[in-house]
């Protein structure tokens, strides 16, 4: 109560700034979705002025938002995962396939089934909440590095049941030709990337509404409570494998959201679009962005998404048409898990808690007391007495 | 001198001269093993309700050990504690056969839909008798973690026995401290309570997710109760402060208040004065006394300095090396020989 009382005050008496702040921390959602609609603006404003107009023209810029907006879609999921029930998943992507196989067997001339898309963003991401949870059940009861590991294995598995099942996927070809996205009153046609541009902003700001309110509410807090101590959470009353399931379930279903958008843009699913780098790269998204910061980590994938699709590449052609000695024929695309690795290390060394963070992450980082060390060492005590 | 030969604690004679009162747990002949350690053996225990019983005994005799498995963390090596008579926690029988229970189900469907495409030849009924199947697992393994009411009967209609889990144990209507503070050390005061309160409140998913009006009225009132806790273990206006922030004696009050917020009739509280000045520790007993008093608790302390307990405790355990050596009210635990040897040493001879 006196943090919202606090807040009332501000919007009172604060300058501008601060009085934002303090609307933005009472009326959340509306924060949420004016902030959506300036950058939904904003981006394609910016992709006309240069310095970036002089990289690429602005409907290849949009193009590029909405393959950003893909994974700004698996950093949201994910953080849930990770960010904020603490769970680290090491095979993410394995869902992302499973929202876009979903979305291939619903809407393509494969199947012979066309199942209007706003329906298949639903069953995508129900079927990747299913999986979520058959993978989950079993294997939530396992620890921190049990649970990754466990994680790694099926992100591997799925894309190579993919692989080899040829008669229900076609294999290596993958599965071509879906159909693009149908919405009443929308042309969805390839060379226009505008309707995917908004789609994808119209489905980010719902999911980001809708994970705000999660975290703010009592499942959040359970998440919060297992994340700082899972034994002081069960013995308050909290069912953690439960809790944990339904964390592991909601962002395997964000990532088949962003499964689902993904095949019906491309057209085409096929399973070396789903390999662990995928997993990895939205890890080092989250991890840079922020965890736990839904915004940070929104930014975070946004911005290296950027870099290294669009940076690198024209980075290439920079020093090319430059001609400069060396560096001319290094092709820096090539490089970009390197890139990952330094700044992943760099960050780990000057800035843990990642670009954006959240101020509880802040603040967990930040001391020395917490120590999860100390925590297992607690409970051995006890077991010893 | 062993356990057995000491009397057994009749229904009638622990309770201060009220023998109807009910009892709220009793545990009955708890041994736990670890490897060739005995931890506690064979302790007998009942607590009344509307009492405050105290285990007391020197470091290393087992309280804790004990107290954990109260609260659900582990299961004893032999023995049963009954809540509100009840068995919630013993030993584990035939868990082994849990796993088919979750995978039966979708087997069975499997199998029959198996049959029918073969019969019918048809894709379609592929597809749905493989839906089929996947719904049974979910649903089974859904059961398997959730653990609702119908689910237990079934297993225990098996013959499956599942010890109760801390949460389990809560949710019957028991609340815990901890010895070491385990506060949820990054999230403020108030947070810390909510998360108590978890099992009093309904909001599910898609409440929270559509922030219906039921979601937002629960998070009010659930604020002010909060609130309320916070007064009335003495922490008015700290709300709003990190846990790691308040000082030991407050964090300490804290973690009563979390325990009270899921509403126990039974509250366990793990040497709640350790680390605490005289002042601080009369503080808590008056407050411990108070709860009794004005909420109709029952508690059961775990102490291991004697003189604490002895003003408030209805009657008194006193363990060591994990058997139980005396058992009565303070004035006459007091007095006991074995609980003076206990904790001096024996008289030399």
């Amino acid at each position: 109560m006196t943090a919202a009382t606090g807040r009332l005050n501000g919007l009172r008496n604060g300058p501008t700034w601060s009085r934002i702040r303090a609307f933005a921390g009472v009326h959340r959602s509306t924060t949420v979705i004016a902030a959506m609609a300036i950058v939904a603006v904003l981006l394609p404003v910016l992709a006309l002025i240069p310095p970036f107009s002089v990289f690429q023209p602005q409907l290849v810029w949009v193009n590029g938002f909405s393959n950003a907006g893909v994974f700004v879609l698996l950093a949201l999921g994910l953080n849930i995962v990770v960010g904020m029930a603490g769970l680290l998943d090491l095979g993410y992507a394995a869902f992302f396939a499973i929202g876009a196989y979903t979305y291939a067997y619903g809407a393509s001339p494969f199947s012979g089934v066309h199942a209007p898309f706003l329906a298949m963003l639903v069953l995508g991401a129900l079927t990747a909440a299913t999986f979520g949870v058959l993978l989950g059940a079993p294997t939530l009861r396992l620890r921190g590095d049990y649970l990754a590991i466990v994680t790694l294995g099926f992100g591997e598995i799925v894309p190579i049941v993919f692989l080899n099942s040829d008669k229900f996927t076609e294999g290596t070809n993958g599965i071509g030709g879906l159909y693009p996205p149908s919405l009443p009153g929308v042309e969805f046609d390839l060379l226009n990337p505008w309707p995917f541009y908004l789609l994808m902003m119209v489905i980010i700001t719902v999911v980001m509404v809708l994970i705000y309110r999660l975290q703010e509410s009592r499942i959040g807090r359970a998440w919060m409570a297992i994340r700082e101590d899972e034994l002081a959470a069960a013995s308050n009353g909290l069912n953690t494998v439960t809790t944990k399931l339904l964390a592991f379930a909601l962002g395997a279903s964000t990532a088949g959201l962003a499964g689902v958008f993904n095949a019906s843009k491309l057209t085409l699913v096929s399973p070396d679009q789903f390999l662990s780098q995928v997993s990895f790269s939205v890890l080092a998204m989250i991890v840079l962005g922020g965890l736990g910061n839904i915004w940070g980590v929104a930014l975070g994938a946004f911005i290296i998404y950027t870099i290294q699709v669009v940076l690198l590449k024209q980075m290439n052609t920079f020093f090319e048409s430059l001609q400069v000695p060396i560096l001319q024929d290094i092709n820096f695309v090539q490089y970009q898990f390197l890139l990952y690795g330094l700044a992943l290390v760099i960050m780990m060394l000057f800035r843990p808690e990642g670009l954006f963070p959240s101020q509880r992450r802040k603040r967990e980082l930040h001391t020395q007391t917490g120590d999860a060390e100390a925590e297992a060492a607690n409970i051995l005590e006890e077991g010893a007495l | 001198m062993t356990a057995e030969s000491l009397p057994p604690p009749a229904a009638n004679e622990l309770p201060l001269g009220q023998p109807k009162t009910r009892l709220l747990l009793s545990a009955r002949n708890i041994t736990k093993r670890f490897g060739g350690l005995i931890a506690v053996n064979d302790i007998s225990f009942d607590i009344p309700e509307g009492s405050i019983v105290s285990l007391i005994g020197p470091n290393g005799a087992g309280k804790t050990t004990f107290f954990n498995i109260i609260a659900g963390i582990y299961d004893p090596t032999s023995g049963r504690i009954l809540v509100n008579n009840r068995t919630m926690v013993a030993r584990p029988i035939r868990t082994w056969l849990e796993p088919f229970v979750w995978f039966l189900p979708a087997v069975v469907v499997g199998i029959l839909s198996g049959i029918a495409v073969f019969s019918v030849n048809d894709t379609s009924v592929a597809f749905i008798g493989g839906a089929l199947t996947l719904a049974a697992l979910i649903v089974m393994l859904l059961a398997a973690v959730a653990r609702p009411a119908r689910y237990q009967r079934l297993i225990g209609r098996i013959g499956i026995f599942r010890s109760a889990r801390p949460n389990d144990m809560v949710s019957a209507g028991i609340g815990r401290t901890f010895q070491n503070i385990r506060l949820f050390q990054n999230m403020t005061a108030e947070e810390n309570v909510l998360v108590g309160m978890h099992i009093k409140l309904k909001a599910q998913l898609f409440d929270a997710m559509l922030s219906t009006p039921r979601n937002r009225r629960e998070e009010i009132t659930s604020r002010e109760r909060a609130e309320e806790l916070l007064r009335l273990v003495g922490l008015r206006g700290v709300g709003g402060e990190l846990a790691k922030n308040l000082p030991y004696g407050d964090q300490r009050r804290l973690e009563v208040a979390r325990a009270l917020a899921s509403d126990p009739s039974l509250l366990l509280l793990d040497e709640p004065t350790a680390g605490m000045n005289p002042r601080e520790t009369s503080d808590m007993m008056a407050l411990i006394n108070k709860l009794r008093t004005e909420l109709g608790l029952t508690v059961l302390l775990i102490e291991h300095d004697m003189k604490v307990v002895m003003g408030i405790s209805d009657r008194v355990t006193v363990l060591d090396h994990g058997e139980r050596i005396a058992e009565g009210t303070p004035d006459e635990v007091r007095r006991n020989p074995r609980v003076i040897e206990a904790y001096l040493g024996a008289p030399a001879s």
